[in-house]
């Protein structure tokens, strides 16, 4: 019988990336593809959903074609995805009323701040588990329907749809304005903060609060399930998993047990670790999520540390300073001098993620002198991200008492070697890379293999997993303190920076 | 003989150009000035766009001479970026192979190792990025001389263990052979008991940036000949394709 393979789409911020994994979880072929980010304003960034799935359609026949395997050889096909960004389209034409709302985008900083002055907004964590901030979908799409003409109308007349891009993709993958499929997963799902974490379903307190149409909402399903075959791009391949990019990755990660952690470094990086059937409220600026569901099993939740700029601080420096021109180039410049010289950069462009939560945080180089070089700022951006690191760390000791004796990594940022033994000198604690860096896209595809039967079992999965790299601490404890306590200032200075803005025509 | 090479003459002339004046011109004012065809233009203008011989803003679509034509001398490709772009391709040789894989380059008569994969079997294994290995005693120096002609000339062919090549006729002879096959290999030249397979890392016009391939215990890449296996062998040069292919997208 000709080998058979499973499918990953990996729809990121920056690029879309499908990928082909053997049964050995081996890479059999990848494609990727960059879309383009939209700044019209200061802190708005957007998408355009029909170019993401324009890419979608030309890099699965690529894959396919350069791994020299036939459609009938994909026993099944995973999506996962960017997660909270926000498209809302025409379930008449398939077409978007606009941009997708990125979930880096901060435009509903000052309706965040109107919600959470009014009295009902006190029981909005406890519902959904996470805190009322600019990041996830539900002020989003509120935004939209209040701020696009006619848009509440269309809502009302039961015209448009709301979907995080898993469901945009499934939509139009199962045939789009022809019988497409209208659902999402739990894990993308717990990141609109529409839905209730302990039933996870839409939660009608939460729609009413944000004043959001029930009838624009997806079905919720599990993060494995067998949700029909493509009939677009390259019709008959099963669908069988959809999860959000960071929850596929603790999977990727075999996180399959309580306590496990993974920490992936992209263009933001989010530590999760798996809680099992336990919601852990946080009491430390950590996210409620759920882990994954696997098919006709109870949920697994999970707690979340977000850091929203890490890699996109990197693409800054060469995009808007244009002082390298690749991101890893970062590390030659970084390597060019010996510390940081005294400057620190905290990159909180989006405000601050956890476990600060301010939205009203904006970036700040301090640390100046006539002294610092283009390689001390390169040391300092790469610093932001251990930094950054190390809070959501210890807000996860914090939280369970216990800290963990290693840090698992994945993502495109570890291929940076100074940054990784920066994160073991910070954490003080080995840095593990495994051997699949497209940790996202690969649990994706063990999500869909396990759906079909091609995988037999989580166990079976495990013995995939093999350390690739390894990186010891290596800094003494006097220095690691000092360093720390300087970022923690640093951090202090961004707070409070973005007032509201003064109401026109004054 | 055959006469010059009339697409290598237009883009020597529209790099004279670019370097002229203001340095920014539209496409239009390209082909006008050297007289061309706007399709043809554009066709060598994105031919040296793609070699990063010329960049193209953004908002005004106007080209201009690229950065790459500045630092000619120095080295082309980061090396922390050929790290970045080999990732997937490496670890999916150490997981088919079984083996440890590094990726080296030429670094001031030695090779520099940038990167490095542990064989996937969970021993204690330590990362060897940074380390400098012999070019003429490994695999992956023998990729780089045979691709490299100025980096064997008058080389001291030191010996370090009693199989090192220290002729450098026999070198040579090697050499030949790894440009006729694709791929290197050496068996207890560099240390007894270990051995090593390779091949050239590709970029723009068959230039070779680096060596990819796996090394370990002598029985684990070679047969009881102290052949190289054929397998590893196949999966070394099929990766060192992968990796030039993602260079070149
Ligand atoms: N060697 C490097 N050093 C530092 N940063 C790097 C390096 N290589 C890539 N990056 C950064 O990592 C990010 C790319 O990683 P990855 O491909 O995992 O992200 P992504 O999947 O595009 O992110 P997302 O899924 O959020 O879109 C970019 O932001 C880039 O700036
Ligand atoms: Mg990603």
């Amino acid at each position: 019988m000709a080998q058979r393979y499973v499918m990953a789409i990996d729809q990121g911020t920056t690029s879309t990336r499908c990928i082909l994994f053997d049964q050995s979880a081996r890479l059999v072929s990848v494609v990727q593809r960059e879309h383009r980010q939209y700044h019209p304003r200061p802190g708005w960034v957007e998408q355009d959903a029909v170019e993401i799935w324009r890419n979608v359609d030309r890099i699965l026949p690529q894959t396919l074609r350069d791994g020299g395997v036939g459609a009938d050889q994909v026993v099944a096909l995973g999506i996962t995805n960017q997660r909270e960004t926000a498209v809302v389209w025409d379930r008449n034409t398939g077409v978007p009323v606009g941009r997708a709302i990125v979930w880096e985008d901060i435009r509903t900083e000052e309706l965040v701040g109107e919600l959470t002055a009014r009295p009902d907004s006190a029981g909005i964590r406890d519902r959904c588990g996470l805190p009322l901030a600019t990041y996830f979908s539900a002020p989003k799409l509120k935004w939209l329907l209040d701020n696009t003409p006619g848009l509440r109308e269309r809502a009302a007349r039961g015209e448009l749809l709301f979907g995080t891009i898993d469901t945009w993709l499934i939509w139009n993958l199962t045939g789009g304005v022809s019988g497409g499929l209208h659902v999402t997963d739990v894990t993308n799902a717990s990141r609109t903060m529409l839905m209730n974490i302990t039933t996870q379903a839409w939660d009608d307190e939460l729609l009413s609060f944000f004043d959001i149409p029930a009838s624009m909402l997806p079905e919720i399903r599990a993060s494995t399930e067998i949700h029909g075959k493509t009939t677009r791009v390259v019709p008959g391949i099963t669908i069988a998993a959809a999860l959000g990019d960071q929850h596929a990755a603790l999977f990727g990660q075999t996180c399959f047990a309580k306590g496990e952690t993974k920490c992936t470094y992209g263009t933001g990086s989010f530590l999760l670790m798996n809680t099992g059937d336990t919601l852990v409220k946080s009491e430390h600026g950590l996210l409620t999520t759920i882990g994954y569901q696997l098919g006709g099993e109870p949920a697994t939740y999970a707690l979340e540390g977000s850091i929203a700029v890490t890699g996109s601080l990197v693409q800054w420096f060469r995009d808007k300073l244009g002082l390298i021109q690749s991101a890893p180039e970062i590390e030659t410049l970084a390597r060019t001098v010996t510390d940081n010289g005294g400057c620190y950069i905290v990159p909180a462009f989006s405000g601050l993620f956890a476990p600060h939560w301010h939205s009203e945080a904006r970036g700040i180089i301090v640390g100046l002198t006539s002294y610092i070089s283009k390689g001390h700022l390169a040391r300092a951006v790469l610093e932001a991200t251990a930094w950054q690191t190390r809070e959501v760390v210890d807000a996860m000791a914090a939280e369970l008492g216990v800290s963990s004796k290693a840090l698992k990594v994945d993502g495109g940022m570890t291929a940076d070697h100074l940054l990784m033994q920066t994160i073991a000198d910070v954490l003080d604690v080995p840095v593990l890379r495994p051997m699949v860096a497209e940790t996202v896209s690969l649990g994706a595809a063990y999500a869909a293999g396990l759906a079909v039967g091609y995988w037999p079992d989580l166990e079976g999965l495990r013995r995939n997993w093999h350390l690739a790299a390894r990186w010891t601490p290596q800094w003494n404890a006097d220095d690691r303190d000092a360093e720390y306590a300087n970022w923690k200032r640093a951090v202090e200075l961004t707070f409070g920076w973005a007032k509201p803005r003064r109401p026109r025509g004054r | 003989m055959p006469g010059p090479i009339q697409s290598i003459e237009r883009a020597a002339a529209m790099l004279r150009l670019l370097a002229r004046g203001s340095g920014q011109y539209g496409l239009a004012e390209i082909a006008a000035s050297l007289g061309l065809p706007k399709g043809t233009a554009h066709g060598i203008l994105r031919t040296l766009q793609r070699v990063e011989f010329v960049e193209q803003d953004q908002e005004s679509g106007r080209y201009r001479l690229g950065a790459a034509l500045l630092h000619l001398g120095t080295s082309y490709l980061d090396a922390n970026e050929l790290r970045s772009r080999s990732l997937n391709w490496a670890d999916a040789l150490a997981a088919r192979s079984g083996q440890e894989v590094r990726i080296g380059v030429h670094h001031d008569g030695a090779v520099l190792v940038v990167h490095h994969v542990f064989r996937p079997d969970d021993t204690m294994q330590t990362l060897g990025v940074g380390a400098m290995l012999p070019l003429h005693a490994t695999a992956f120096g023998k990729v780089l001389l045979a691709y490299d002609a100025s980096l064997s000339r008058d080389r001291e062919l030191t010996s370090l263990t009693r199989r090192t090549i220290v002729s450098p006729q026999a070198l040579e002879r090697v050499l030949t052979q790894v440009r006729a096959s694709g791929w290197a290999s050496e068996a207890e030249e560099c240390m007894p008991g270990e051995a090593s397979i390779a091949a050239p890392i590709r970029a723009f016009g068959g230039l070779v940036v680096g060596a990819i391939g796996v090394s370990g215990a002598v029985d684990r890449i070679c047969d009881p000949a102290s052949r190289p296996k054929p397998s590893l062998v196949s999966q070394v040069a099929s990766a060192a394709e992968a990796v030039s292919r993602a260079l070149t997208d």
